[in-house]
């Protein structure tokens, strides 16, 4: 039997997908801002080229692996380009298998580009292109099968509500081999690499916290009460996240900083999406005061490092989510959760072992796959701008434009002259 | 004394800061500016619009030093600017006629590098 679309639950999902594709741009925001200003572009364009590169693989083979089958790996190429994927709801849902296809496409394109954030002020936009159509085939989807789709991790109980495991651990240790494939900035140790615009990075971080209302309220596909406890969790979580790292940032330094609030934004969605329909408010908050300190403890630690790991996707994303889901597999509540599973803390500890199956094997192979992947793809490009072409900044050599162009000296070139003029050698 | 005025590119600074402060030339001053030298254009299109750019942005520095100091400075100018491209930039030297440190009323010799203990 086919289950009744539910015009309340179809309603919500609609607004939803549309928040969630709102946190790719609103991350290109976020990550412009943290780069210095003469990349501003390059690094705003690896968000929109996410939108444009993995929306379309998505519905032409990711959505299929996904999430055509029972397969324990990976699934089936039945939904290729969205064979058969239309107005009746998806096995038990509510809603249109064909919104069900585009809300979770939005989530594959915010992985891919979350991951850009590791290559920013250096790697080559059409490398990076090549990089996010592969990557989110042969990482996302698969990973998405296996947390959401009834891949293996599903089947052996590991609870994951909004993409712990494919979105945040995914594209986190993804990006920790994607920063040591490409390498690091030449400037990098050398040089103070500063954010150019706090106002961007705070923008960002409240644009992407008010789609992540759409990503982990949504990921109850409907309006159930999942989807009511990870809305709220999604206010409660960050906002303890966000005292952590006031408190840190005064013991540290003796002052709040403004970058430090944005990425603590960051890192509380990041903690609760995992776990945002499974635990109790209560647990949630818990989860932000103390899931903040192993996050704000690596960004600390790893500029010391020779890892270039620009934006600590790492830190903010692959961290927060590892904890988030182990999380679940401690505070998790039946209560709460209608009847799914309890944690250790309420007499289930079968709950956090398979927890920590996702947390060991999900790292393991984003982080190996991501770095064959750039491998194959830097045996057959290049990877990386000449060190002129990064001294003179990714935004002038890779997009001919400039984010605070004045003007001044501007010649106008007309048509008439043929378009004849002479280009600078930007190599 | 002597004004040594360095025009380099942008992504250089760095390295001319660096290059002046192993020369312990301690005190200068520095500007963004634009200007056009020999260098070809760069071309940027935004939508419709195709423009030919100029001008370019260089960062001048302003140092002030006694006589014996000029060379010094303008060879860590050029170490530090230099990449061998059209657009690295001219380093100008000029006569100095006064120069007073503020807080002390020192002028001339002693306002400038080197800075005398």
């Amino acid at each position: 039997m086919v289950a009744a679309i539910d015009t309340g639950d179809t309603a919500w999902m609609l607004a939803a997908t549309a928040l969630v594709l709102l946190m790719t741009p609103a991350l290109g925001l976020f990550y412009a801002g943290l780069v210095r200003s003469k990349n501003t572009l390059n690094t705003f364009m690896m968000c929109v080229a996410a939108i444009a590169i993995a929306a379309v693989t998505w519905a032409l083979v990711g959505y299929s692996l996904a999430f055509d089958g029972e397969g324990a790996l990976i699934g089936g190429l039945g939904h290729f380009a969205l064979d058969g994927v239309g107005f009746d709801p998806r096995g038990e849902g509510t809603i249109p298998h064909l919104l069900f296809m585009a809300f979770q496409g939005t989530f594959c394109i915010i992985t891919v580009a979350l991951i850009s954030g590791a290559v920013v002020e250096r790697m080559r936009f059409g490398a990076f292109m090549v990089f996010a159509a592969l990557w989110s085939v042969l990482v996302y989807a698969v990973l998405a099968h296996w947390a959401f789709g009834g891949g293996w991790l599903a089947e052996q109980g590991t609870l994951d509500f909004a993409g712990g495991v494919p979105v945040e651990m995914g594209s986190g240790f993804s990006a920790l081999a994607a920063a040591l494939v490409v390498g690091a900035r030449k400037d990098y140790g050398r040089q103070a690499l500063l954010p150019h615009n706090a106002m961007y990075v705070l923008l960002g971080a409240g644009l992407l916290w008010f789609g992540w209302f759409g990503f982990n309220g949504g990921s109850g596909l409907g309006v159930g009460q999942n989807s009511i406890l990870a809305f709220v969790n999604t206010l409660l979580t960050p906002a303890c996240a966000l005292i952590t790292w006031f408190v840190l940032d005064l013991i540290r330094g003796r002052k709040v900083t403004a970058i430090g609030a944005a990425t603590a934004i960051i890192v509380g969605c990041v903690l609760i999406t995992p776990a945002g329909g499974f635990v109790s408010p209560g647990w949630a908050m818990v989860l932000g005061f103390v899931g903040a300190l192993p996050c704000y403890a690596m960004i600390m630690w790893r500029p010391r490092t020779r890892v270039d790991e620009t934006l600590d996707v790492l830190a903010a994303h692959g961290l927060a989510g590892f904890t988030g889901i182990l999380f679940i597999g401690l505070v998790a509540q039946v209560g709460w959760n209608g009847g799914l599973a309890d944690g250790l803390f309420y007499g289930d500890a079968g709950q956090l072992w398979s927890q920590a199956v996702a947390a060991i094997v999900t790292p393991a192979y984003a982080f190996v796959m991501t770095f064959l992947l750039l491998k194959f793809v830097g045996a057959v490009m290049p990877l990386r701008a000449t060190e002129r072409d990064e001294a003179v900044g990714m935004d002038v050599v890779q997009h001919g434009e400039e984010a605070y162009a004045t003007g001044e000296g501007a010649i106008l070139v007309l048509p008439e002259d043929g378009g004849r003029v002479p280009v600078a050698d930007p190599g | 004394m002597k004004l040594v005025i360095g025009i380099v590119r942008p992504e250089k600074a760095n390295d001319v800061l660096e290059a002046l402060y192993r020369a312990e030339v301690r005190g200068f001053s520095l500007s963004r500016v634009q200007g056009h030298g020999g260098e070809l254009d760069r071309v940027e299109t935004y939508r419709g619009t195709t423009v030919q750019m100029g001008l370019s942005e260089k960062i001048r520095f302003e140092v002030a030093v006694s006589d014996s100091y000029v060379q010094t400075t303008v060879d860590a100018l050029c170490e530090g600017a230099r990449t061998g491209d059209v657009g690295d930039g001219k380093i100008f030297v000029l006569p100095l006629e006064q120069a007073v440190r503020i807080r002390t009323s020192e002028t001339d010799q002693s306002a400038v590098t080197p800075v005398v203990k």
